[in-house]
């Protein structure tokens, strides 16, 4: 392919509609960036994997379709499989939040998480829409897939792309690999498969993603929000301080109110075993004030 | 307000825990105690000093384990300074966005811990604990007018120390926290209904700040009401969301009930003498031997004695539930 040059957008276009499901592209993901991984286990359908993680920076979605009833030929949607991987969002949620300044975008307009100086606060982990980051128990560190920066820099295409057999997984610049996954899904639907659609090809979610996606079903059905719900966690900000500034200025309210409406002193109450109440002249006004005061305000 | 759709969540949970709900507690009780402190020093009159006194040193050791707790709660301990400093090769500098309340919080815990530490050393002075050479000249600078701007900066940053954290929760994108704009006033107000508690306990360590406690029991009343208001703004923002079953859930539903017992003291105080201090708020408010004048018995004397201990005990119970609540249930 053509050589990598920094400053221009680099992403993936995973065309889901070609996915064999057969999981290279996990396994060149963890052998290039010695990815120890979890135990396997035996989940729904054919994925041991579970989710995308600290240790799993691609994941095969198997979706189980298959109705219990025999169904035709041409159902090629009763099975779907999607090889999953951080979408390197425009707009990226984790980099919003992160306080130390550890995910940046690299000059490949990639979004990486430096694991020198983050310092393992999690709030990246709270904030992706994806559940793409996980935090690594061995290294202290969140991580994620880095769009294999470092063969980026050496002039490689990342580990998955390179080992994906059916092309489901192609890497370029983002500008070039719209141009064809556009085309792509004009000829299916030419073909007449028009369940097949774009995902985070354009700025309807997230400001656009670097690695985007060909589904063949709507984006729940993968587990990925879909443009109504693809919202920044930074949205909450002026609602959430108005909110505490609102109550905050009620607060020093109530406590001025407290003060005024407060029975006088201690030195002006009755002295220690003083007379009944009511009796003496200076008691009775005493604890009647509080009463008035409320009355007179209220 | 923002519209909030009925929204998907697809994230994984940051696996904040038991550091950092004692972190969002004690923060709550520092701020707080702090911003009551302030209330009293500014407009409270000259009796009011010793509770003055008792609110800053209060502050201090409530504040000091904060940024501790939040220190251990990291992947990396030894890396807390990156919150504050930008380790990024060829960009180092202040790590300061204003967008992420991890980093507003950040600063804002070191801002607030030099006016909590100021403030407790000068209580020290002025109680006649520590001497030193230069302060007593030191304490006096403060009794101006730059103590009067001290106080009320200090106390700004305590009320945003007790309320950022529920923001904080809802600038994510998990379930509950983020579904909501109620969270950064209803940690604010049972913080600051926390804080009045917890000084209406500690004043049987100081007598002579006796005379402040009218004022924390029916200030206290009246933060309980503030969160009970911001309770229910919470649970309707839940609604359209569709999440309220998320939160309130079992075994989440105990701890929402211990959080509302908490704040039935203060309501049923409201409820009964509004704002008046009658029965067993003037026996909490009447300085020693009143309290055995009034309700006129031994024994009901010793069962007010048993309340004044178990009512804040309850309502600070119930602070840290209201957190835990709101902390486990979405994760």
């Amino acid at each position: 392919m053509a050589e990598i040059t920094p400053g221009q957008a680099y992403g993936f276009f995973t065309d889901t509609s070609v996915c064999i499901g057969c999981k290279a592209c996990e396994v060149a993901c963890k052998q290039w960036n010695q990815l120890p991984g979890n135990e396997p286990a035996f989940l729904d359908g054919f994925d041991n994997t579970g989710s995308l993680d600290d240790q799993n920076w691609r994941h095969v979605q198997f979706i189980d379709n298959v109705p219990d009833t025999p169904i035709g030929t041409g159902q090629g949607k009763a099975w779907l499989m999607m090889s999953d991987v951080c979408k390197h969002c425009q707009h990226a949620s984790c980099m919003d939040v992160c306080p130390t300044g550890a995910i940046i975008r690299t000059e490949f307009d990639t979004v990486y998480i430096q694991p020198s100086v983050c310092n393992g606060c999690r709030d990246c982990i709270s904030a992706c829409p994806y559940s793409v980051i996980g935090f690594d128990e061995d290294t202290h560190v969140a991580r994620k897939c880095t769009l294999c920066y470092d063969r980026l820099q050496g002039g490689l295409e990342p580990a998955c792309a390179k080992a994906c057999p059916t092309q489901s997984i192609q890497f370029g610049p983002v500008s070039e690999l719209r141009q064809q996954a556009g085309k792509r899904v004009a000829d299916l639907h030419a073909q007449g498969v028009t369940e097949a659609r774009l995902y985070g090809d354009d700025d309807s979610v997230y400001g656009g993603l670097n690695a985007f996606f060909l589904l063949m079903d709507k984006p729940e059905a993968y587990n990925l929000p879909n443009a109504e719900n693809a919202v920044l966690p930074k949205r909450n900000n002026p609602g959430g301080y108005l909110t505490g500034m609102v109550t905050a200025v009620l607060g020093v309210f109530a406590g001025l109110v407290a003060l005024r409406r407060r029975r006088p002193p201690a030195q002006e109450t009755p002295p220690p075993g003083g007379p009944p109440p009511g009796a003496p002249p200076q008691g009775g006004p005493t604890r009647e004030a509080p009463g008035r005061a409320e009355g007179g305000e209220g | 307000m923002m519209p909030l759709a009925a929204a998907e969540h697809f994230v994984r949970a940051p696996d904040w825990t038991w550091y950092i709900l004692f972190y969002f507690f004690l923060a709550g009780l520092a701020g707080g105690s702090y911003a009551i402190a302030t209330l009293l020093r500014l407009w409270g009159d000259p009796s009011d000093e010793p509770a003055v006194r008792l609110g800053y040193y209060a502050a201090f050791p409530l504040y000091v384990l904060c940024p501790v707790l939040l220190t251990l709660d990291l992947g990396k301990p030894l890396r807390f300074w990156h919150m504050l400093v930008n380790t990024t090769p060829g960009a180092t500098g202040v790590s300061f966005k204003v967008w992420s309340p991890m980093s507003v919080g950040s600063w804002a815990l070191v801002v607030f811990g030099i006016f909590v530490t100021v403030s407790f050393l000068e209580m020290l002075v002025r109680d006649r604990v520590l001497r030193l050479p230069l302060a007593d000249r030191a304490a006096r600078v403060l009794d101006s007018a730059a103590g009067k701007v001290w106080s009320i900066v200090g106390g700004v940053a305590g009320l945003f120390i007790a309320g950022y954290t529920g923001v904080l929760l809802a600038v994510s994108n998990q379930p509950v926290w983020s579904d909501t704009w109620a969270l950064g006033g209803l940690f604010l107000a049972s913080g600051l209904s926390g804080s009045a508690a917890l000084l209406a306990l500690l004043v049987r360590y100081r007598p002579d700040a006796q005379a402040s406690t009218g004022m924390l029991v029916l200030s206290e009343r009246l933060f309980a009401l503030l969160e009970l208001v911001l309770l229910v703004f919470f649970v309707l923002t839940l609604v359209p969301a569709g999440t309220l079953g998320d939160a309130f859930g079992f075994p989440w539903i105990l701890l929402w009930l211990v959080a509302f017992a908490g704040l039935l003291p203060g309501l049923r105080g409201l409820l009964t003498a509004r704002l008046a201090l009658t029965g067993e708020g003037a026996v909490t408010a009447g300085a020693g031997g009143a309290a055995g004048a009034v309700t006129g018995g031994g024994a009901v004397a010793s069962q007010a004695a048993l309340a004044s201990v178990a009512v804040p005990a309850l309502v600070l119970l119930g602070v840290l539930a209201l957190r835990a609540a709101v902390i486990f249930s979405a994760q």
